[in-house]
């Protein structure tokens, strides 16, 4: 079972990680739900073998799975849901300004990249 | 005395919930955002009082047991630098009121509300006793950081934001998995029962927590490399926005690695955080003195200042861990007027362009009077608070006889002397710009941004008065944290 487990968490890791690193916002928003997922997978495995549902008079402490670890990832699921529609309210908001949803280089790139294109003439 | 815990973090929450429905009463607005963040500002000072006298004050919430609820510690280093943060926020928020008309100020009816949901994040983070809680702690800074960035919409700010808002989900990602990692191998998240077991580890895998961990953090606290989304996005966002930002957010990451890193004895990793702080301190020196922009240049600055902090974290002794936790006192007010005057010369001027400006200092010789002071603060001269810092830091590498860090460390500030010297060229001396257009602020609202700043500068000053006991709590402060035990003792199993 667990094996099964690890081998999600790493097959969502490897396809999320992939997704993020594409210049679209789109592919990036569904790289980090993916990713989200891979964590809270995470959060479960660590909390040891599963077992009942730790309700306090429907089983023993013995028979329950942890329940630890099932608040944290709740707790992360909501968060990584609130800040999946922030990011497809920013990726609508690139679109407004230039037509696409591509991350931009930062400033500090395209001057370089500008000082390679055109080098700087020393005045005679 | 727990109330005063909860006041520091329900309090700029609860009023910053009521502003939002009160949002289009611009007085009403104002007065409950500001009598939440002054309530959390006093409570904190109370707190660190009955701190320094009477010890750690620890509130259990729901009063379940360490292992399975949440703590709330306020330890010496958690009081102080609590209060200091508190009374940051709230003095840019005046600053903010003040600047309401000016075209260069944060949409009103958003940002204050949202700054008290940072401040009460803010809070949480530094009080919290275990790292689930930190982790909602960050998100809640974030999440109010992502949304004062953009929330102008204009074309750099969406442009600089994803980039911001991408690598800081990616390090809140790697927070996770860490967090899933530390329960696997120690079945607990609370820091103190983290201090009593990673030690227990065997040593690949505590330095592997670590190593991973110094990665989440110092992706908050913009160490190199990963620092190269700050200097890019922090310009891009309203001035005053930006000084809450500098001031506070990767102090926040570097006070939960120092926390972290010292309870949890991760000692191994000592040499590697040297090398980082090193080259953190000359790229942001360098990077600076290449800008032509004050916020630009000062962004940069508070990237060569993180590798300060770290400096005195990664020679792990106590000495070394009063200096960094000196100079983390000392850093967060001097950087936050450092981008307020930025805030004032921007309104005086129209433009923080260094050729574009010129001439402040016969115009308003009182803002070159404030850029002056924590401008050699920052660089680390003396009478002011940033001597005394770097002084700490310094001779505890001296004493730990890391002579090639110490002579960087030293390099590094006559860089930031230079650049600091290329801003005052810039705009306090040189032509006036005729050309320019300038947003007249009225005189009620100008005062009010002066006597914001003038305060936020005596607070400075003050640190450097009174630097004897500062310097004697942040040495008390270091050795519990070293120490560990009282922490363990007073969060109890």
């Amino acid at each position: 079972m667990s094996i099964a487990l690890l081998a999600a968490i790493g097959g969502l890791t490897a396809v999320g990680v992939y997704l993020i690193t594409a210049r679209s916002l789109s592919r990036i928003i569904l790289g980090f739900s993916l990713l989200g997922h891979a964590t809270v997978l995470a959060l479960l495995t660590a909390g040891g073998p599963a077992g009942d549902a730790p309700i306090a008079d429907r089983t023993t402490a013995a028979d329950a799975s942890n329940p630890v670890p099932q608040a944290l990832a709740l707790t992360a699921i909501v968060i990584s849901f609130g800040l999946t529609l922030f990011l497809l309210a920013l990726a609508r908001r690139q679109q407004d300004h230039t037509g696409d949803d591509l991350v931009e280089d930062d400033l500090e790139d395209r001057r370089v990249a500008q000082d390679i294109d055109e080098p700087v003439m020393e005045s005679p | 005395m727990t109330t005063l815990i909860v006041i520091t973090i329900l309090g700029p929450l609860m009023a910053s919930s009521l502003g939002i429905l009160a949002r289009s009463r611009e007085g009403v607005r104002d007065a409950l955002t500001l009598t939440g963040l002054a309530s959390a500002a006093l409570a904190a000072v109370l707190l660190l009082i009955r701190v320094q006298e009477e010890g750690t004050v620890v509130l259990r919430v729901g009063d379940w047991s360490p292992e399975l609820g949440i703590v709330l510690v306020a330890d010496l280093f958690a009081a102080l630098v609590l209060p200091i943060a508190l009374v940051i926020i709230l003095v840019v928020e005046i600053f903010a009121i003040g600047q309401r008309r000016s075209a260069w100020g944060a949409n009103p009816e958003l940002a204050g509300p949202l700054l008290g949901v940072l401040t009460s994040g803010v809070s949480l983070a530094i009080l919290t006793g275990d790292l689930f809680t930190l982790f909602v702690a960050f998100e809640m800074i974030l999440v109010s950081s992502y949304i004062l960035l953009t929330h102008q919409g204009q074309r750099d700010q969406i442009r600089a934001g994803m980039t911001y808002v991408v690598i800081n989900l990616l390090a809140s990602t790697l927070f996770l998995f860490g967090v899933a990692y530390i329960y696997a191998a120690t079945g607990t998240v609370n820091i103190a029962l983290l201090a009593q077991r990673v030690p227990e580890l065997s040593s690949g895998v505590r330095i592997g927590v670590g190593a991973w961990f110094l990665v989440v953090f110092g992706t908050k606290a913009a160490i190199f490399p990963l620092f190269s989304w700050l200097p890019d996005s922090y310009p891009t966002a309203p001035t005053t926005i930006t000084a809450v930002f500098a001031g506070l957010l990767t102090k926040i990451g570097i006070y939960a690695i120092i926390r972290f890193h010292t309870l949890t004895g991760m000692d191994e990793l000592g040499p590697i955080m040297l090398a980082i702080a090193a080259v953190t301190m000359v790229v942001g020196a360098l990077g600076a003195l290449a800008q032509n922009d004050v916020k630009r240049i000062l962004s940069f600055h508070v990237v060569s200042q993180i590798g300060y902090m770290l400096m005195g974290l990664g020679l792990f002794t106590t000495a070394g861990t009063t200096g960094a936790i000196l100079f983390l006192l000392h850093h967060m007010p001097v950087k936050t007027v450092l981008f307020l005057v930025g805030a004032l010369i921007e309104n005086e001027q129209g433009t923080s362009r260094l050729d574009r400006a010129g001439a402040l200092a016969s115009r308003r010789p009182i803002i070159a009077l404030f850029f002056a002071i924590p401008a050699l603060s920052l660089a680390g001269l003396p009478p002011f608070s940033g001597f005394i810092a770097k002084f700490a830091v310094i001779s505890a590498g001296i004493d730990a006889s890391s002579t090639i860090l110490v002579i960087v460390a030293l390099g590094a500030g006559a860089l930031t002397l230079l650049s600091m010297s290329k801003i005052w060229m810039g705009v306090f001396w040189g032509p006036a710009n005729e050309g320019i257009v300038r947003t007249q602020p009225s005189k009620a609202s100008r005062s009010t941004m002066l006597t914001a700043t003038g305060l936020a500068i005596a607070g400075t000053v003050a640190i450097s008065l009174f630097a004897g006991t500062v310097a004697d709590l942040s040495s008390r402060a270091a050795i519990e944290l070293r120490d560990g035990v009282s922490y363990i003792e007073d969060v109890g199993s």
